[in-house]
Protein backbone atom coordinates (compact mmCIF):
# COMPACT_ATOMS: atom_id res chain seq x y z
CA UNK A 1 0.00 0.00 0.00
CA UNK A 2 1.66 3.24 -1.12
CA UNK A 3 1.17 6.40 0.89
CA UNK A 4 2.15 10.03 0.95
CA UNK A 5 2.67 12.27 3.97
CA UNK A 6 1.58 15.84 4.29
CA UNK A 7 3.13 17.34 7.41
CA UNK A 8 2.29 20.76 8.83
CA UNK A 9 3.17 21.90 12.34
CA UNK A 10 4.45 19.78 15.21
CA UNK A 11 3.68 16.08 15.20
CA UNK A 12 3.35 14.50 18.65
CA UNK A 13 3.02 11.06 17.08
CA UNK A 14 6.10 11.25 14.85
CA UNK A 15 8.40 13.95 16.22
CA UNK A 16 11.54 12.26 14.90
CA UNK A 17 12.85 9.61 12.54
CA UNK A 18 10.64 6.57 12.02
CA UNK A 19 10.28 3.93 9.28
CA UNK A 20 6.78 5.28 8.59
CA UNK A 21 8.31 8.57 7.47
CA UNK A 22 11.07 6.86 5.48
CA UNK A 23 8.72 4.72 3.43
CA UNK A 24 6.42 7.52 2.29
CA UNK A 25 6.25 8.29 -1.41
CA UNK A 26 5.52 11.50 -3.35
CA UNK A 27 2.07 10.22 -4.06
CA UNK A 28 0.11 7.22 -2.88
CA UNK A 29 -3.17 5.41 -2.27
CA UNK A 30 -3.36 6.74 1.28
CA UNK A 31 -2.66 10.27 2.52
CA UNK A 32 -1.31 10.71 6.05
CA UNK A 33 -1.75 14.17 7.51
CA UNK A 34 0.78 14.76 10.29
CA UNK A 35 1.18 17.71 12.64
CA UNK A 36 -1.09 19.99 14.60
CA UNK A 37 -2.29 22.16 11.70
CA UNK A 38 -4.86 19.73 10.37
CA UNK A 39 -7.37 22.19 8.79
CA UNK A 40 -4.62 23.93 6.85
CA UNK A 41 -3.12 20.61 5.75
CA UNK A 42 -6.49 19.37 4.55
CA UNK A 43 -6.89 22.54 2.51
CA UNK A 44 -3.53 21.90 0.89
CA UNK A 45 -4.35 18.25 0.26
CA UNK A 46 -7.32 19.35 -1.81
CA UNK A 47 -9.74 16.77 -3.17
CA UNK A 48 -9.81 13.73 -0.88
CA UNK A 49 -12.00 11.37 -2.88
CA UNK A 50 -9.12 9.91 -4.83
CA UNK A 51 -7.47 8.34 -1.81
CA UNK A 52 -8.38 5.00 -0.30
CA UNK A 53 -8.00 6.69 3.05
CA UNK A 54 -7.02 10.10 4.40
CA UNK A 55 -5.68 9.70 7.92
CA UNK A 56 -5.24 12.78 10.09
CA UNK A 57 -3.23 13.04 13.28
CA UNK A 58 -5.28 13.78 16.38
CA UNK A 59 -4.30 15.11 19.76
CA UNK A 60 -7.07 15.06 22.37
CA UNK A 61 -9.73 16.19 19.90
CA UNK A 62 -12.20 13.97 18.08
CA UNK A 63 -12.13 13.29 14.35
CA UNK A 64 -15.62 14.80 14.04
CA UNK A 65 -14.05 18.22 14.59
CA UNK A 66 -12.63 17.94 11.05
CA UNK A 67 -15.31 15.87 9.34
CA UNK A 68 -18.46 17.23 10.93
CA UNK A 69 -21.13 14.87 12.29
CA UNK A 70 -24.75 14.23 11.40
CA UNK A 71 -27.38 11.84 12.72
CA UNK A 72 -24.83 9.19 13.72
CA UNK A 73 -24.38 8.40 10.04
CA UNK A 74 -21.07 10.22 9.55
CA UNK A 75 -18.18 8.38 7.99
CA UNK A 76 -16.04 8.66 4.88
CA UNK A 77 -12.55 7.74 3.75
CA UNK A 78 -11.20 10.11 6.41
CA UNK A 79 -9.93 8.56 9.66
CA UNK A 80 -8.02 9.85 12.65
CA UNK A 81 -5.05 8.43 14.47
CA UNK A 82 -2.80 9.07 17.43
CA UNK A 83 0.34 7.25 18.47
CA UNK A 84 -0.05 6.58 22.17
CA UNK A 85 2.35 8.30 24.51
CA UNK A 86 2.24 8.36 28.28
CA UNK A 87 3.31 11.76 29.54
CA UNK A 88 6.98 12.38 28.90
CA UNK A 89 7.63 8.80 27.75
CA UNK A 90 8.67 8.26 24.14
CA UNK A 91 5.78 7.47 21.80
CA UNK A 92 4.76 3.81 22.01
CA UNK A 93 4.34 1.40 19.13
CA UNK A 94 0.55 1.70 19.37
CA UNK A 95 -1.59 3.54 16.86
CA UNK A 96 -5.16 4.21 17.94
CA UNK A 97 -7.02 4.40 14.64
CA UNK A 98 -10.26 6.33 14.86
CA UNK A 99 -13.27 5.48 12.74
CA UNK A 100 -16.78 6.87 12.50
CA UNK A 101 -20.04 4.91 12.33
CA UNK A 102 -20.15 4.79 8.52
CA UNK A 103 -16.44 4.64 7.76
CA UNK A 104 -15.99 2.07 4.97
CA UNK A 105 -14.12 -1.08 6.02
CA UNK A 106 -11.86 -0.67 2.96
CA UNK A 107 -10.64 2.69 4.28
CA UNK A 108 -9.96 1.22 7.72
CA UNK A 109 -8.07 -1.70 6.19
CA UNK A 110 -6.00 0.59 3.98
CA UNK A 111 -5.03 2.83 6.92
CA UNK A 112 -4.24 -0.17 9.10
CA UNK A 113 -1.95 -1.65 6.44
CA UNK A 114 0.04 1.59 6.14
CA UNK A 115 0.82 1.69 9.87
CA UNK A 116 1.49 -2.03 10.13
CA UNK A 117 3.89 -1.85 7.20
CA UNK A 118 6.03 0.44 9.36
CA UNK A 119 6.03 -2.03 12.28
CA UNK A 120 3.32 -0.32 14.31
CA UNK A 121 0.41 -2.06 16.08
CA UNK A 122 -3.07 -0.75 15.34
CA UNK A 123 -6.15 -0.71 17.56
CA UNK A 124 -9.32 0.53 15.90
CA UNK A 125 -11.85 2.44 17.98
CA UNK A 126 -14.78 4.78 17.65
CA UNK A 127 -14.41 8.55 17.74
CA UNK A 128 -14.64 9.19 21.48
CA UNK A 129 -12.60 11.40 23.82
CA UNK A 130 -9.65 9.48 25.24
CA UNK A 131 -10.08 6.77 22.61
CA UNK A 132 -9.17 3.39 24.22
CA UNK A 133 -6.18 3.82 26.49
CA UNK A 134 -6.67 7.19 28.13
CA UNK A 135 -10.33 6.39 28.64
CA UNK A 136 -9.42 3.13 30.39
CA UNK A 137 -6.34 3.92 32.40
CA UNK A 138 -6.93 7.44 33.72
CA UNK A 139 -9.57 6.45 36.31
CA UNK A 140 -7.17 3.75 37.54
CA UNK A 141 -4.33 6.24 37.89
CA UNK A 142 -6.62 8.73 39.63
CA UNK A 143 -7.80 6.04 42.05
CA UNK A 144 -4.20 5.07 42.84
CA UNK A 145 -3.32 8.69 43.64
CA UNK A 146 -6.43 9.11 45.76
CA UNK A 147 -5.85 5.89 47.69
CA UNK A 148 -2.23 6.90 48.30
CA UNK A 149 -3.53 10.08 49.94
CA UNK A 150 -5.98 8.01 51.98
CA UNK A 151 -3.21 5.76 53.27
CA UNK A 152 -4.33 2.46 51.71
CA UNK A 153 -0.65 1.51 51.49
CA UNK A 154 2.68 3.15 50.87
CA UNK A 155 3.54 4.17 47.31
CA UNK A 156 6.19 1.45 47.19
CA UNK A 157 3.77 -1.24 48.42
CA UNK A 158 1.05 -0.18 46.00
CA UNK A 159 3.47 -0.26 43.10
CA UNK A 160 5.03 -3.60 43.99
CA UNK A 161 1.61 -5.16 44.59
CA UNK A 162 0.36 -4.21 41.13
CA UNK A 163 3.63 -5.30 39.52
CA UNK A 164 3.87 -8.67 41.25
CA UNK A 165 0.17 -9.38 41.48
CA UNK A 166 -0.89 -8.42 37.98
CA UNK A 167 2.40 -8.50 36.08
CA UNK A 168 2.24 -4.80 35.21
CA UNK A 169 5.67 -3.52 34.10
CA UNK A 170 5.42 -0.55 36.43
CA UNK A 171 3.26 0.53 39.35
CA UNK A 172 0.96 3.54 38.92
CA UNK A 173 2.62 5.90 41.38
CA UNK A 174 6.15 5.43 40.07
CA UNK A 175 4.90 5.60 36.51
CA UNK A 176 2.99 8.85 36.99
CA UNK A 177 5.80 10.54 38.87
CA UNK A 178 8.25 9.47 36.16
CA UNK A 179 6.13 10.54 33.19
CA UNK A 180 4.66 13.71 34.70
CA UNK A 181 1.73 14.16 37.04
CA UNK A 182 1.03 17.53 35.43
CA UNK A 183 0.52 15.77 32.10
CA UNK A 184 -1.86 13.34 33.78
CA UNK A 185 -3.74 16.43 34.94
CA UNK A 186 -4.03 17.74 31.37
CA UNK A 187 -5.49 14.49 30.05
CA UNK A 188 -7.88 13.89 32.94
CA UNK A 189 -9.11 17.48 32.94
CA UNK A 190 -9.99 17.12 29.25
CA UNK A 191 -11.78 13.81 29.85
CA UNK A 192 -13.58 15.17 32.91
CA UNK A 193 -14.91 18.05 30.79
CA UNK A 194 -15.91 15.62 28.04
CA UNK A 195 -17.63 12.97 30.15
CA UNK A 196 -18.52 14.62 33.47
CA UNK A 197 -17.55 11.28 35.03
CA UNK A 198 -16.04 11.70 38.54
CA UNK A 199 -13.46 9.01 37.75
CA UNK A 200 -11.72 11.53 35.49
CA UNK A 201 -11.58 14.43 37.95
CA UNK A 202 -7.84 15.10 38.26
CA UNK A 203 -6.58 13.64 41.53
CA UNK A 204 -5.30 16.07 44.16
CA UNK A 205 -1.67 15.15 43.51
CA UNK A 206 -2.11 15.83 39.79
CA UNK A 207 -3.73 19.19 40.54
CA UNK A 208 -0.81 20.15 42.79
CA UNK A 209 1.71 19.03 40.16
CA UNK A 210 -0.05 21.12 37.52
CA UNK A 211 -0.15 24.19 39.76
CA UNK A 212 3.50 23.69 40.60
CA UNK A 213 4.40 23.42 36.90
CA UNK A 214 2.56 26.72 36.28
CA UNK A 215 4.36 28.38 39.19
CA UNK A 216 7.72 27.15 37.91
CA UNK A 217 6.92 28.45 34.44
CA UNK A 218 6.00 31.84 35.94
CA UNK A 219 9.23 31.96 37.95
CA UNK A 220 11.17 31.11 34.80
CA UNK A 221 9.42 33.92 32.92
CA UNK A 222 10.20 36.41 35.71
CA UNK A 223 13.84 35.33 35.77
CA UNK A 224 14.16 35.76 32.03
CA UNK A 225 12.48 39.19 32.20
CA UNK A 226 14.84 40.28 35.00
CA UNK A 227 17.82 39.07 32.97
CA UNK A 228 16.63 41.08 29.99
CA UNK A 229 16.19 44.20 32.12
CA UNK A 230 19.68 43.73 33.56
CA UNK A 231 21.12 43.32 30.07
CA UNK A 232 19.44 46.57 28.99
CA UNK B 1 12.50 -15.17 62.20
CA UNK B 2 9.20 -17.00 62.49
CA UNK B 3 8.30 -18.79 65.70
CA UNK B 4 5.57 -20.71 63.92
CA UNK B 5 6.19 -24.42 63.44
CA UNK B 6 2.84 -25.81 62.27
CA UNK B 7 0.63 -24.16 59.66
CA UNK B 8 -3.00 -25.09 59.24
CA UNK B 9 -4.95 -24.44 56.07
CA UNK B 10 -8.73 -24.60 56.18
CA UNK B 11 -10.20 -25.35 52.78
CA UNK B 12 -8.68 -27.58 50.10
CA UNK B 13 -9.86 -25.76 46.98
CA UNK B 14 -7.50 -24.10 44.52
CA UNK B 15 -6.32 -21.41 46.94
CA UNK B 16 -6.12 -23.66 50.00
CA UNK B 17 -4.08 -26.28 48.12
CA UNK B 18 -1.73 -23.62 46.79
CA UNK B 19 -1.17 -22.09 50.23
CA UNK B 20 -0.51 -25.54 51.68
CA UNK B 21 2.12 -26.15 49.01
CA UNK B 22 3.80 -22.84 49.89
CA UNK B 23 3.91 -23.69 53.61
CA UNK B 24 5.03 -27.30 53.21
CA UNK B 25 7.64 -26.37 50.60
CA UNK B 26 9.14 -23.88 53.05
CA UNK B 27 9.60 -26.66 55.62
CA UNK B 28 6.58 -26.04 57.83
CA UNK B 29 4.55 -28.94 59.13
CA UNK B 30 1.29 -28.31 57.30
CA UNK B 31 -2.19 -29.66 58.02
CA UNK B 32 -5.02 -29.14 55.56
CA UNK B 33 -8.54 -29.31 56.94
CA UNK B 34 -11.69 -29.76 54.88
CA UNK B 35 -15.13 -31.20 55.63
CA UNK B 36 -14.94 -33.19 52.40
CA UNK B 37 -12.58 -36.20 52.15
CA UNK B 38 -12.98 -36.38 48.34
CA UNK B 39 -11.92 -32.73 48.15
CA UNK B 40 -8.83 -33.47 50.28
CA UNK B 41 -8.02 -36.49 48.10
CA UNK B 42 -8.34 -34.41 44.95
CA UNK B 43 -6.11 -31.69 46.44
CA UNK B 44 -3.48 -34.27 47.43
CA UNK B 45 -3.45 -35.69 43.91
CA UNK B 46 -3.07 -32.23 42.39
CA UNK B 47 -0.32 -31.38 44.87
CA UNK B 48 1.58 -34.57 44.04
CA UNK B 49 1.17 -33.73 40.35
CA UNK B 50 2.55 -30.24 40.93
CA UNK B 51 5.63 -31.57 42.72
CA UNK B 52 6.15 -34.30 40.11
CA UNK B 53 6.45 -31.49 37.55
CA UNK B 54 8.89 -29.68 39.84
CA UNK B 55 11.10 -32.79 39.80
CA UNK B 56 10.67 -33.17 36.05
CA UNK B 57 11.79 -29.58 35.56
CA UNK B 58 14.67 -30.14 37.97
CA UNK B 59 13.50 -27.43 40.34
CA UNK B 60 13.38 -29.94 43.17
CA UNK B 61 14.87 -33.39 43.73
CA UNK B 62 12.70 -36.40 44.49
CA UNK B 63 14.22 -36.51 47.96
CA UNK B 64 13.18 -32.89 48.58
CA UNK B 65 9.67 -33.61 47.34
CA UNK B 66 9.44 -36.65 49.60
CA UNK B 67 10.34 -34.45 52.56
CA UNK B 68 7.82 -31.77 51.54
CA UNK B 69 5.01 -34.28 51.08
CA UNK B 70 5.99 -35.79 54.42
CA UNK B 71 5.35 -32.36 55.97
CA UNK B 72 1.88 -32.25 54.47
CA UNK B 73 -1.09 -34.03 55.99
CA UNK B 74 -4.85 -33.59 55.82
CA UNK B 75 -7.84 -34.12 58.03
CA UNK B 76 -11.61 -33.88 58.16
CA UNK B 77 -11.45 -33.66 61.96
CA UNK B 78 -11.30 -30.01 62.97
CA UNK B 79 -9.92 -30.96 66.39
CA UNK B 80 -6.63 -31.78 64.63
CA UNK B 81 -6.17 -28.07 63.97
CA UNK B 82 -5.46 -27.63 67.68
CA UNK B 83 -1.85 -28.53 66.76
CA UNK B 84 -1.46 -25.45 64.57
CA UNK B 85 0.28 -22.19 65.49
CA UNK B 86 -1.64 -20.46 62.71
CA UNK B 87 -4.66 -21.46 60.64
CA UNK B 88 -5.08 -19.79 57.26
CA UNK B 89 -8.65 -20.05 56.06
CA UNK B 90 -9.35 -20.27 52.35
CA UNK B 91 -13.01 -21.21 52.31
CA UNK B 92 -15.92 -19.80 50.30
CA UNK B 93 -15.95 -15.98 50.10
CA UNK B 94 -18.93 -15.49 52.38
CA UNK B 95 -18.86 -13.81 55.78
CA UNK B 96 -21.31 -16.25 57.39
CA UNK B 97 -19.35 -19.29 56.16
CA UNK B 98 -16.10 -17.83 57.48
CA UNK B 99 -17.66 -16.95 60.85
CA UNK B 100 -18.97 -20.48 61.26
CA UNK B 101 -15.56 -21.94 60.48
CA UNK B 102 -13.67 -19.55 62.77
CA UNK B 103 -16.07 -20.19 65.63
CA UNK B 104 -15.40 -23.92 65.32
CA UNK B 105 -11.65 -23.34 65.13
CA UNK B 106 -11.82 -21.03 68.14
CA UNK B 107 -13.43 -23.83 70.12
CA UNK B 108 -10.59 -26.29 69.44
CA UNK B 109 -7.44 -24.17 69.00
CA UNK B 110 -5.36 -22.81 71.89
CA UNK B 111 -5.90 -19.10 72.55
CA UNK B 112 -2.49 -18.17 71.14
CA UNK B 113 -3.18 -19.71 67.70
CA UNK B 114 -3.35 -17.07 64.97
CA UNK B 115 -6.18 -17.06 62.46
CA UNK B 116 -5.52 -15.66 58.99
CA UNK B 117 -8.00 -15.13 56.21
CA UNK B 118 -7.24 -15.41 52.51
CA UNK B 119 -10.23 -13.23 51.68
CA UNK B 120 -9.81 -11.01 48.63
CA UNK B 121 -12.76 -8.71 49.22
CA UNK B 122 -14.26 -9.07 52.70
CA UNK B 123 -13.27 -6.91 55.66
CA UNK B 124 -10.73 -8.48 58.00
CA UNK B 125 -12.28 -6.62 60.91
CA UNK B 126 -15.70 -8.07 60.09
CA UNK B 127 -14.29 -11.56 59.67
CA UNK B 128 -12.37 -11.19 62.94
CA UNK B 129 -15.52 -10.10 64.75
CA UNK B 130 -16.87 -13.63 64.45
CA UNK B 131 -13.66 -15.38 65.46
CA UNK B 132 -13.77 -15.13 69.24
CA UNK B 133 -10.20 -13.73 69.12
CA UNK B 134 -10.28 -10.67 66.95
CA UNK B 135 -6.91 -9.39 68.20
CA UNK B 136 -5.28 -12.48 66.65
CA UNK B 137 -6.85 -12.36 63.17
CA UNK B 138 -4.89 -11.14 60.15
CA UNK B 139 -5.65 -10.78 56.45
CA UNK B 140 -3.27 -12.82 54.28
CA UNK B 141 -4.42 -12.61 50.69
CA UNK B 142 -2.34 -14.88 48.46
CA UNK B 143 -2.50 -14.40 44.70
CA UNK B 144 -3.69 -17.11 42.35
CA UNK B 145 -1.93 -19.50 41.79
CA UNK B 146 -0.54 -19.26 45.32
CA UNK B 147 2.18 -21.87 44.74
CA UNK B 148 3.69 -19.71 41.97
CA UNK B 149 2.90 -16.12 42.96
CA UNK B 150 5.10 -14.50 45.61
CA UNK B 151 2.87 -11.60 46.59
CA UNK B 152 0.75 -11.67 49.73
CA UNK B 153 -1.44 -8.69 50.72
CA UNK B 154 -1.40 -8.48 54.51
CA UNK B 155 -3.95 -6.48 56.45
CA UNK B 156 -4.54 -5.97 60.14
CA UNK B 157 -8.12 -5.62 61.32
CA UNK B 158 -9.02 -2.73 63.59
CA UNK B 159 -8.39 -4.87 66.69
CA UNK B 160 -5.47 -6.97 65.41
CA UNK B 161 -2.50 -6.77 67.80
CA UNK B 162 0.87 -5.64 66.51
CA UNK B 163 2.41 -8.85 67.83
CA UNK B 164 -0.06 -11.04 65.90
CA UNK B 165 0.47 -9.07 62.69
CA UNK B 166 4.24 -9.25 63.05
CA UNK B 167 4.13 -13.02 63.64
CA UNK B 168 2.06 -13.52 60.47
CA UNK B 169 4.38 -11.16 58.57
CA UNK B 170 7.44 -13.13 59.70
CA UNK B 171 5.77 -16.39 58.68
CA UNK B 172 5.01 -14.96 55.25
CA UNK B 173 8.65 -14.07 54.73
CA UNK B 174 9.81 -17.41 56.12
CA UNK B 175 7.62 -19.09 53.49
CA UNK B 176 9.56 -17.21 50.81
CA UNK B 177 6.68 -14.90 49.98
CA UNK B 178 6.73 -11.12 49.52
CA UNK B 179 4.29 -9.45 51.95
CA UNK B 180 2.87 -5.98 51.42
CA UNK B 181 0.89 -4.17 54.09
CA UNK B 182 -2.47 -2.69 53.19
CA UNK B 183 -5.31 -1.19 55.15
CA UNK B 184 -8.36 -3.35 55.83
CA UNK B 185 -10.10 -2.02 52.76
CA UNK B 186 -12.52 -3.78 50.38
CA UNK B 187 -10.44 -5.41 47.66
CA UNK B 188 -7.20 -4.40 49.44
CA UNK B 189 -4.90 -3.19 46.65
CA UNK B 190 -5.15 -5.71 43.81
CA UNK B 191 -8.87 -6.16 43.47
CA UNK B 192 -9.62 -2.57 44.40
CA UNK B 193 -7.81 -1.46 41.25
CA UNK B 194 -8.32 -4.48 38.99
CA UNK B 195 -12.10 -4.90 39.21
CA UNK B 196 -13.12 -1.37 38.12
CA UNK B 197 -10.47 -1.41 35.40
CA UNK B 198 -11.88 -4.66 34.02
CA UNK B 199 -15.44 -3.38 34.39
CA UNK B 200 -14.51 -0.30 32.35
CA UNK B 201 -13.06 -2.52 29.61
CA UNK B 202 -16.30 -4.55 29.57
CA UNK B 203 -18.35 -1.34 29.36
CA UNK B 204 -16.22 -0.30 26.39
CA UNK B 205 -17.16 -3.54 24.61
CA UNK B 206 -20.78 -3.16 25.72
CA UNK B 207 -20.92 0.33 24.21
CA UNK B 208 -19.37 -0.90 20.97
CA UNK B 209 -16.41 1.49 21.24
CA UNK B 210 -13.92 -1.17 20.20
CA UNK B 211 -13.71 -4.93 19.73
CA UNK B 212 -12.18 -6.98 22.56
CA UNK B 213 -9.09 -7.79 20.50
CA UNK B 214 -8.53 -4.09 19.74
CA UNK B 215 -8.79 -3.15 23.43
CA UNK B 216 -6.43 -5.91 24.50
CA UNK B 217 -3.95 -5.02 21.77
CA UNK B 218 -4.02 -1.38 22.86
CA UNK B 219 -3.33 -2.27 26.48
CA UNK B 220 -0.54 -4.70 25.66
CA UNK B 221 1.19 -2.53 23.07
CA UNK B 222 0.64 0.85 24.70
CA UNK B 223 1.37 -0.11 28.30
CA UNK B 224 3.40 -3.31 28.02
CA UNK B 225 0.93 -5.42 29.99
CA UNK B 226 1.32 -9.16 29.50
CA UNK B 227 -2.43 -9.66 29.01
CA UNK B 228 -5.30 -7.44 28.03
CA UNK B 229 -8.22 -7.07 30.44
CA UNK B 230 -10.62 -9.10 28.32
CA UNK B 231 -8.16 -11.96 27.87
CA UNK B 232 -7.66 -11.90 31.63
CA UNK B 233 -11.40 -11.94 32.28
CA UNK B 234 -11.78 -14.96 30.01
CA UNK B 235 -9.01 -16.71 31.93
CA UNK B 236 -10.44 -15.88 35.36
CA UNK B 237 -14.01 -16.66 34.29
CA UNK B 238 -16.86 -14.19 34.13
CA UNK B 239 -18.71 -16.02 36.92
CA UNK B 240 -15.74 -15.48 39.22
CA UNK B 241 -15.47 -11.85 38.14
CA UNK B 242 -19.15 -11.37 38.97
CA UNK B 243 -18.70 -12.78 42.49
CA UNK B 244 -15.67 -10.66 43.29
CA UNK B 245 -17.07 -7.49 41.72
CA UNK B 246 -20.40 -7.82 43.52
CA UNK B 247 -18.59 -8.27 46.83
CA UNK B 248 -16.41 -5.25 46.09
CA UNK B 249 -19.39 -3.14 45.08
CA UNK B 250 -21.24 -4.14 48.24
CA UNK B 251 -18.27 -2.94 50.27
CA UNK B 252 -17.65 0.32 48.43
CA UNK B 253 -20.76 1.37 46.47
CA UNK B 254 -18.38 2.94 43.97
CA UNK B 255 -20.07 3.01 40.52
CA UNK B 256 -17.06 1.59 38.66
CA UNK B 257 -17.22 -1.55 40.78
CA UNK B 258 -20.77 -2.31 39.69
CA UNK B 259 -20.83 -5.22 37.27
CA UNK B 260 -21.87 -4.22 33.73
CA UNK B 261 -25.09 -5.82 32.49
CA UNK B 262 -23.17 -7.54 29.69
CA UNK B 263 -21.49 -9.83 32.22
CA UNK B 264 -24.79 -11.25 33.43
CA UNK B 265 -25.98 -11.74 29.85
CA UNK B 266 -22.78 -13.57 28.95
CA UNK B 267 -23.05 -15.78 32.03
CA UNK B 268 -26.67 -16.57 31.16
CA UNK B 269 -25.51 -17.56 27.68
CA UNK B 270 -22.81 -19.82 29.11
CA UNK B 271 -20.03 -17.56 27.84
CA UNK B 272 -17.92 -17.76 30.99
CA UNK B 273 -14.54 -17.58 29.28
CA UNK B 274 -11.92 -20.21 28.56
CA UNK B 275 -13.55 -22.84 30.73
CA UNK B 276 -16.67 -22.94 28.54
CA UNK B 277 -14.90 -22.33 25.25
CA UNK B 278 -16.33 -18.86 24.79
CA UNK B 279 -16.13 -15.55 26.56
CA UNK B 280 -15.00 -12.36 24.91
CA UNK B 281 -13.12 -14.69 22.57
CA UNK B 282 -13.87 -18.14 21.20
CA UNK B 283 -11.51 -20.94 22.15
CA UNK B 284 -10.76 -24.25 20.56
CA UNK B 285 -8.20 -26.14 22.64
CA UNK B 286 -5.46 -23.65 23.33
CA UNK B 287 -6.00 -21.67 20.15
CA UNK B 288 -7.59 -18.26 20.44
CA UNK B 289 -9.83 -16.67 17.84
CA UNK B 290 -10.84 -13.04 17.71
CA UNK B 291 -14.16 -12.26 19.36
Amino acid sequence: MSYKILSLGDSASFPGAHPLLDKAERDGDVALVLGNRVPEALERLGKRDGYRAVVVELDMECLGVYTGESRGEEGSNMLGFARFRLGSDPASNLIELVRQPATPQAAIDAARRVFESAGLQVAVCKDVPGRILNRLIRPYYNAALRRLDEGLASAADMDITLKLGLGYPEGPIGLLERTGLDRHYDVTQTLWEAYGDPGYVPARRAQIAKQRALVEAQVQAWTERDDEIADD
Amino acid sequence: MSTIKTVGVAGSGTMGSGIAIVAARAGFRTIVYDVSQPSLDRARKQTEGFFAKSVERKKLTQAQVDTILGNLSSTTDIATMAQCDIVIEAVFENLKVKHELLAKLDAVCPPETLFASNTSTLSITEIAAGSGRDERVIGMHFCLPAQLMKLVEMSPGLRTSDEAFQAAWDLCKAMGQIPVKTKDNPGFILNYFLIPFNNDAIRMVEAGLAEPAEIDRAIKTGLGYAMGPLELLDLVGLDTHLLVAEALYAGTHEPRNQVPALVKRMIAAGHLGRKTGQGFYKYSGNAMFGG
